[in-house]
């Protein structure tokens, strides 16, 4: 099909929203994996049929779902009969959730600043790889990287990260110490930045092997030092594809900007009205018109007044306008979590994001007007738009 | 053959309905029981008990007989009621967060 697909996550199952490109019709499906929490889907970019999710519960721990055909079915894998059968004849396998630390997990900082074991929860997100549709990274809390080469049947840690010397000072954010954000340079797939709630953003130049903290410039003021090398308490990056030295980051408090793959940081709020938020996303057809959704503050997360507001940046930050056309402006208290935004390619680019009051909104005009897509899903935890040829 | 319970969430994942039946080699344990679960359903693997340790999860529960026999050694013999089918092995999920 050509279009749009809307992959929305949420508390209580997987939706999937389908329009063509005119971004007025859609088709709502679902609730798949009714009940469950599902925390992030994503498409490959190597193939837009294959669809990895992550399916976790606070009971039965995680799932890792698998769709080869757009999202009509799901598997998880490694369980068919033949992956099942082993060169013995007996069964091996189910092991796609089988998150597992490299060598001793060692310790972080706990809420109460005593050292705590490293324990995996759950996947925050999966970023499909660039080179095949079989590869495709984990974001974990606690926090860590896995990588699965084999299209999700089995997961390794990249665990240069995890070990690298600052470990020991990471700590909880409120969501728990989380492993959120994954970018991969697509012109440099050995570089990727990734970022911690709440330890900061961190950068590998050889595919993971070994790490750095690129946090020079965050200034964090719920820390004994602001400016340490690590602790800070990242919302979401991104970049623009074509410009992927140029990063932007969601922080707790203030939205900066990188000119120089993180190494790094200069503040750019301006005139935002607050500058605590969530998503932080970029418009897919010009690299310095960047959205984000101001949220009051860390103890109040709802829109100013009542007023949900998306606001732009056409100058890679400071100089901000605000979009609410199409949005509520009153009598509004919802969130919207990092995960929770996203673009699409159409030649007019479209905006997306989810709120934790069940609304998927899209803007087909690059943010001028939005619509609400759905109104009443579960509280949305994240969503990714593919854009099909 | 044994009866088994599944939670909700459990069934919908492993694409089952109320109760399945699974084969155990010998007397049966909690921990033999599980074993044939498990390779019975293999995505069932890692949401009752953990990957590596195999300890149940901390929010599952198992009930027979009327009983709450999830602080019992997996290797207590389940009572011949369960072993001949008479009543089922309960796999729960606990009552918590709302």
């Amino acid at each position: 099909m050509s279009g749009i697909r809307v992959l929305a996550g949420t508390r209580k199952g997987a939706f999937i929203l389908t329009s063509d490109e005119k971004r007025k019709n859609w088709k709502v499906d679902g609730p798949h994996f009714a009940g469950w929490e599902i925390y992030h889907m994503k498409g490959s970019p190597v193939d837009s049929n294959r669809i990895y999710a992550s399916q976790t519960s606070a009971w039965f721990g995680q799932i890792i779902q698998r769709s080869d055909d757009g999202g009509k079915t799901w598997n998880t894998p490694g369980t068919s009969e033949e992956d099942l059968r082993g060169s013995d004849g007996m069964p091996k396998g189910g092991a796609s959730n089988d998150f597992r630390y490299d060598g001793i997990p060692g310790t972080h900082q706990w809420y109460d600043g005593t050292q705590h074991p490293w324990e995996f929860k759950r996947v925050w997100h999966l970023e499909p790889a660039f080179d095949s549709p079989d590869h495709v990274y984990a974001g974990v809390e606690d926090a860590a990287l896995f990588e699965s080469k084999d299209g999700g049947k089995t997961w390794n840690e990249l665990s240069g990260l995890r070990q690298h010397d600052t470990g020991p000072r990471w700590q909880p954010g409120a969501g728990g110490m989380c492993l959120h954000t994954i970018l991969i340079n697509p012109k440099n797939q050995k570089q990727i930045f990734v970022a911690i709630s709440a330890a900061g953003a961190f950068r590998t130049d050889d595919g993971g092997k070994t790490w750095k903290p690129i946090n020079k410039g965050l200034v964090s003021n719920f820390m004994p030092d602001p400016k340490a090398e690590v602790g800070h308490c990242v919302h979401r990056i991104a970049f623009h594809p074509s410009k992927p030295t140029t990063l932007f980051m969601q922080k707790h408090w203030d939205v900066m900007r990188s000119d120089d793959s993180g190494d790094s940081w200069k503040e750019v709020s301006d005139n935002l009205p607050t500058d605590f938020g969530f998503p932080i996303d970029v418009h897919a057809h010009q690299p310095e018109t960047i959205y984000v959704v101001p949220i009051k503050s860390d103890s109040e997360h709802y829109p100013l007044d009542g007023k949900l507001q998306v606001w732009r940046s056409r100058t890679g930050g400071n100089k901000w306008e605000v979009l609410t056309n199409g949005l509520p402006q009153k009598d509004c208290y919802v969130n919207v979590l990092r995960d929770a935004m996203s673009v699409d390619s159409c030649d007019s680019c479209g905006i997306y994001f989810g709120t934790t009051g069940g609304q998927i909104y899209c803007s087909a005009d690059s943010g001028d007007s939005w619509n609400a897509i759905v109104r009443d899903l579960p509280a949305v935890l994240s969503v990714e738009v593919q854009t099909l040829k | 053959m044994i009866r088994v319970v599944l939670p909700h969430h459990l069934r919908t994942l492993a694409k089952v309905g109320d109760e399945v039946g699974v084969d155990v080699n010998g007397s049966p344990t909690v921990k033999s029981l599980l074993d044939a679960l498990e390779t019975k359903y293999p995505v069932l693997r890692g949401t009752i008990r953990e990957h590596g340790t195999m300890k149940r999860r901390p929010l599952v529960r198992f009930f027979v007989c009327g009983e709450d026999i999830s602080h019992e050694s997996p290797e207590t013999p389940l009572p011949d009621a369960v072993a001949k089918a008479h009543e089922p092995f309960f796999v729960m999920g606990a009552i918590a967060g709302g």
